[in-house]
């Protein structure tokens, strides 16, 4: 049993940080320039990372699969930015927004990690601004604010609906300063295949260009894992059509320790698939929620009848629709949150009442904000999101209401990390997404952005120079050392027996496959026989994708199909684990719902006595993961059941 | 090249202004004393000069500019371009060209006649250019291809004027619409201006 | 649906490459333009052919890397619409689709409609920034910013740099691209610290990487997927003539400790 100790300071929760950095040992200007890091990826959490060492003097090497650092998939993120700033003098503080994080997160999260993230959100504001991120800002001057996802407060910073975006290409402009000053290299079109452990410690990594197919080494003396989340394991996400698992699963292979995959996250309001060849899955802002109703027709007659397009949702008559948030939860309505509005569409659709051509939609309908506010005052609110939706169905929202249906979105599991964001790997650190530390069991809106920020600029800087100063001594790692060459190798057999295959499906073709198990049995609500066919269906998949996939192309040139089929080999991995953790944890809690622990009327049941612990896994080569805990204790918020009745 | 297209478009106002005393019917009396005027005074004498190099300058930046251009994409595509482009500011080259020539000729039939490199027709002082146009224009080809040129000169200037603003980087959204009228009104009364003299002299004299 | 599809294949940067016809059928008028090529792949690679490379990730119209350029237009027939967001409901049953690379000089051919854009990187290398380090900086609201210059900037920030303006340009120029940048930071006081040094590096270092100059046709305006308007480029001309005639030589200030 690996011991789990996250090492946070043995100070009262406040001090902790400023403690922390009090005692941490610093690394001299001039070693810093002898000391080489690599920090895989480049969104948020990689790129703000990088540019932050690269500041200090550190000799970083930077990798992403992308043409550019600035494609990465936190550009994606729409809402908004948390910082507990209180500039609306609205009764925001520090405390107030740890005690959010952790109550969304259904307490599953360390207490340590997230109070250091509420402190210094503020300060992530201030450099962004400094950056020239344009937020929004009142006719005053100064930054303007919005309450986002049902909390009390106003502390979300937002820059229209593309926050992601300014916020990443701050991140990229500070990562570009530094490339132009030589204290970071770029290497782009690069997949990291493989993390090289030496002596117990993280050394290096090797990549494949994506463009000639050749396979590089590179060592460093700390490798920062930035890689995102894992959330295509579903085939259909939000995520990006590269966003991968690889480097955290290559990790994880090499003795990192993978905790709580199965805390994933479903957000409400996406658009609904529409066909087989779908590749993609759109989301819609959650900030529609705040005027739109979400119902369904209350007969079932009625449903069969709009799927055929027999009748238009409008000829439903009021009395016939059943807004079934507002029944089931009339305090918070629509608004509540994200994990509780998908499951209970799905209980919905399940029972026969979905609408749309697959009956996996429900109607969010815009029809009475529109009589109370007029259109215009719903353009102003809504205008580019309508305007996308039309894009995308064809369908005009102003007119009919829209379907939505939830998809997957994030990713809370990831590798276990400790205080100082290091996994049980000596010099292998993980941050943002790609680790669990901050967000339970289910991430709050305009969190994941602040918490990448906060790894990558305030807290990762601090931190690795705790690590680094005891390699001072250490020279540049060779990368002709045997740990090297053997990792090579293996890469090497791994790509030739995908491409030698010779099967007839395509990678496609098992990434769907495996979806579709992940979404039907490990999706938003579980059960223990259906994790157990789960297992087994996972089991022949990988077998089937072991004889059967097919890759055309070679392998030293530019082969899309062989990177995709390196990816869904390592998420068929995953799946497996995911669904093995989530038959362990024998509760709901947050975006784990187990139709065996719920309440009389069907809502979660968490399990405080028996499972307030991080699962950890350990990869055990060809027999069963071992799972390792990490006890949570909760001095300053005491756990309480959430309900939103 | 965007200033000294500006230098020309205020040239080619007073030129037309000038031109334009062709149409008194005061036997090229109007016309001459302008014409004297100009080739007599200091000032115009040395902005001779500088129109001369604005010419250069405009002609030389043009041709860098598009050889430039040609090179900034080695393959081209397959399919024809489809994008809405400002009216004929692909063609500023072409037409850029088409008045280039209008101009060697115009310097033959007056500039060179007049500093004496070629022989003046018979019985045409080299300094009376009234009846020099008078001659010209009475050649239908020649009225048709001055016509031609002017209406090219028209479509340079119509984007010419409003894109010398843009570049020098007057481009402000109360404003760029007017310029754009102006734009458009000037190519008009320009090229119109130039273009109503040889048709006067064809139809109503 | 169904569709003739003409697609361009260069099998890598040396090779010559060429116009290859491929036909498509049961398309789903809701389908995805990529979603249609991926559905061509899927048949390729059942019959042992090498499926068609092309640049695409978030597939929501954000990121920019997507880069077809789509009967003669980039990005496809849709105003303000990446290749992504663009659906096969846009064309006519039985139509024939050119589907080409950016072409550019500064951007070459990875793989048949793949290019590279890492000129647009060292761009901004040059100079696309803020000199701010992470840590030591003032409140946020130190500094008060007018709304109109903040959303000014917003507007020019949008660029995704998926370089569709170089793709439509008839002289593959970057101007739209770089004073996107320009504006985004000279617009703001914090941007305006630097703005001299700015513009003049981020021009010269897009002159020196062989795109071509600006002879305002605008069709950079016309095919910006995030509606950039030309507006940027006059600013970005006005700030570089300022710092041309203006700004003071930069003296070299040796120190020692």
């Amino acid at each position: 049993m690996i011991n789990l100790n996250a090492g946070s300071p043995r100070v009262p929760l406040a001090e902790q940080w400023s403690s922390y950095k009090a005692g941490c040992k610093l690394v001299n200007p001039n070693n810093k320039r002898k000391l080489d890091i690599i920090v895989v990826g480049t969104g948020l959490a990689g790129a703000s990372a990088a540019a932050t060492l690269g500041q200090l003097g550190y000799n970083v090497k930077s990798f992403c699969y992308q043409d550019t650092p600035r494609r990465a998939h936190s550009i994606a993120a729409q809402g908004g930015i948390n910082a507990a700033k209180n500039y609306q003098n609205d009764g925001d503080n520090i405390f107030r927004l740890f005690y959010d994080t952790i109550k969304g997160g259904d307490y599953r999260a360390r207490e340590s990690n997230v109070y250091r993230l509420a402190s210094i959100s503020p300060d992530i504001i201030d450099l962004c601004v400094a950056q020239g991120v344009p937020f929004a800002r009142e006719y005053g001057g100064l930054l303007a604010n919005r309450s986002f996802g049902g909390t009390q407060v106003s502390r979300t910073f937002y820059a229209r609906g593309q926050t992601g975006q300014q916020l990443l290409i701050g991140a990229y402009s500070a990562l570009s300063r530094q490339i132009a000053e030589g204290t970071v290299r770029l290497y782009n079109r690069r997949d990291v295949l493989d993390i090289v452990v030496i002596d117990g410690k993280a050394r290096g990594i090797i990549a494949r260009n994506l463009v000639t197919g050749e396979i590089e080494r590179h060592s460093a003396h700390a490798v920062v894992l930035a890689s995102g989340g894992y959330g295509n394991v579903f085939y259909l996400s939000t995520n990006a059509m590269g966003s991968n698992v690889t480097p955290a699963w290559s990790a994880y292979k090499k003795g990192a320790l993978f905790a709580n995959p199965c805390f994933t996250q479903i957000h409400p309001t996406c658009i609904p698939v529409h066909g087989e060849f779908q590749s993609k899955l759109t989301l819609m802002s959650e900030s529609l929620r705040n005027d739109g109703r979400i119902w369904v027709p209350a007969e079932k007659a009625d449903a069969e009848k709009l799927r055929k397009r027999e009748i238009t949702p409008e000829q439903v008559h009021e009395s016939k629709r059943d807004y079934y948030l507002e029944r089931r939860y009339p305090a918070f309505g629509n608004l509540v949150p994200r994990d509780v509005a998908s499951r209970a569409a799905k209980e919905r659709c399940d029972a026969g009442y979905g609408v749309g051509s697959t009956g996996l939609a429900v109607y969010l309908d815009f029809g009475d904000a529109i009589k109370r506010l007029g259109v215009e005052a719903i353009s102003a609110r809504y205008g580019n999101l309508f305007q996308m939706y039309e894009q995308i169905t064809a369908d005009n929202p102003y007119k009919t209401p829209m379907m939505i249906y939830p998809a997957v979105h994030y990713t809370m599991g990831g590798l276990w990390v400790d205080y100082e964001l290091m996994t049980n790997v000596p010099g292998l650190f993980a941050i943002g997404e790609c680790n669990f530390s901050d967000h339970g069991a289910n991430r709050l809106g305009a969190s994941a952005l602040m918490q990448g920020l906060a790894d990558g600029y305030f807290v990762l800087p601090y931190t690795i120079s705790g690590y680094l100063s005891n390699e001072i001594h250490t020279p540049q790692i060779q990368t002709t050392l045997p740990e090297f060459h053997t990792a090579v190798r293996e890469v090497g057999d791994r790509l030739a027996k995908l491409k030698n295959t010779g099967g007839k499906q395509s990678v496609d073709h098992f990434h769907k496959q495996l979806g579709k198990i992940m979404w039907e049995y490990c999706g938003m609500s579980r059960n223990e026989a259906g994790l157990q066919t789960a297992i087994g269906l996972i089991s022949d998949l990988k077998e089937e994708f072991a004889s059967d996939v097919r890759i055309p192309g070679g392998l030293k040139e530019y082969n899309p199909e062989l990177e995709k089929a390196w990816r869904v080999q390592d998420f068929i991995e995953l799946g497996d684990l995911m669904v093995r953790d989530a038959l362990q944890r024998k509760e709901s809690c947050g975006g784990h719902f187990r139709e065996e622990y719920q309440t009389s009327d069907g809502e979660a049941l968490r399990n405080d006595d028996g499972f307030s612990f991080v699962g950890a896994w350990e990869y055990k080569g060809g027999s069963a993961p071992e799972l390792h805990k990490e006890e949570l204790r909760f001095e300053a918020v005491k756990p309480s059941q959430r309900s939103y009745k | 090249m965007a200033l000294a297209g500006l230098f020309l478009v205020v040239f080619l106002l007073v030129h037309l202004g000038i031109n334009l005393m062709l149409l008194v019917d005061d036997g090229g009396h109007s016309f001459s004393v302008a014409a004297n005027f100009m080739a007599t005074n200091p000032v115009i004498r040395i902005m001779e000069v500088v129109l001369f190099g604005g010419f250069l300058l405009h002609m030389v930046f043009g041709v860098l500019v598009s050889i430039r251009n040609r090179f900034s994409r080695p393959v081209r595509y397959q399919h024809r371009s489809a994008t809405e482009t400002s009216p004929f500011s692909r063609y500023m080259f072409h037409s850029g060209i088409i008045v280039f020539i209008f101009l060697v000729l115009h310097f033959i039939d007056f500039y060179c006649i007049k500093i004496g490199l070629v022989a003046p027709p018979e019985g045409i002082d080299r300094h009376d250019f009234y009846h020099r146009t008078i001659v010209l224009f009475s050649d239908k080809g020649y009225a048709g291809i001055y016509l031609a040129c002017f209406l090219f000169l028209g479509i340079h200037l119509n984007h010419a004027f409003q894109a010398a603003f843009q570049t020098i980087g007057l481009n402000h959204n109360k404003y760029v619409e007017t310029i754009k009228t102006a734009s458009t009104l000037y190519a008009i009364v320009v090229a119109g201006g130039f273009m109503v003299i040889p048709v006067w002299f064809m139809f109503f004299r | 649906m169904i569709f003739t599809l003409k697609i361009w294949r260069q099998k890598n940067a040396s090779d010559n490459g060429g116009l290859v016809t491929y036909k498509v059928d049961d398309i789903s008028p809701d389908s995805s333009f990529f979603e249609m090529l991926d559905s061509l792949n899927q048949q390729l690679i059942a019959r042992g052919e090498d499926p068609v490379a092309f640049d695409h990730d978030c597939r929501e119209g954000i990121c920019g890397t997507c880069s077809l350029y789509i009967n003669g237009r980039p990005h496809g027939p849709l105003k303000g619409t990446t290749t992504c967001q663009l659906h096969m409901r846009s064309f006519r049953n039985g139509e024939t689709i050119f589907v080409e690379p950016w072409r550019c000089g500064a951007f070459p051919v990875v793989k048949d409609l793949i290019v590279d854009r890492s000129a647009f990187d060292r761009i901004i290398q040059a100079g696309g920034y803020v000199s701010v380090n992470s840590g030591g900086i003032p409140d946020a609201n130190t500094l008060p910013v007018p709304k109109p210059a903040a959303d000014a900037a917003f507007d020019a920030a949008a660029c995704i740099g998926c370089g569709a303006c170089v793709a439509s340009c008839p002289n593959a120029s970057a101007m739209l691209f770089v004073a996107a940048k320009v504006s985004h930071l000279a617009l703001l006081p914090q941007g305006r610290v630097e703005a001299e040094r700015r513009v003049q590096n981020m021009v010269a270092t897009m002159d020196s990487l062989g795109f071509g100059g600006c002879s305002n046709t605008y069709a950079c305006e016309a095919e910006c997927p995030k509606e950039i308007t030309i507006a940027n480029i006059a600013r970005m001309n006005r700030e570089f003539l300022a710092a041309k005639l203006f700004a003071e030589k930069e003296k070299q200030v040796s120190f020692s400790l």
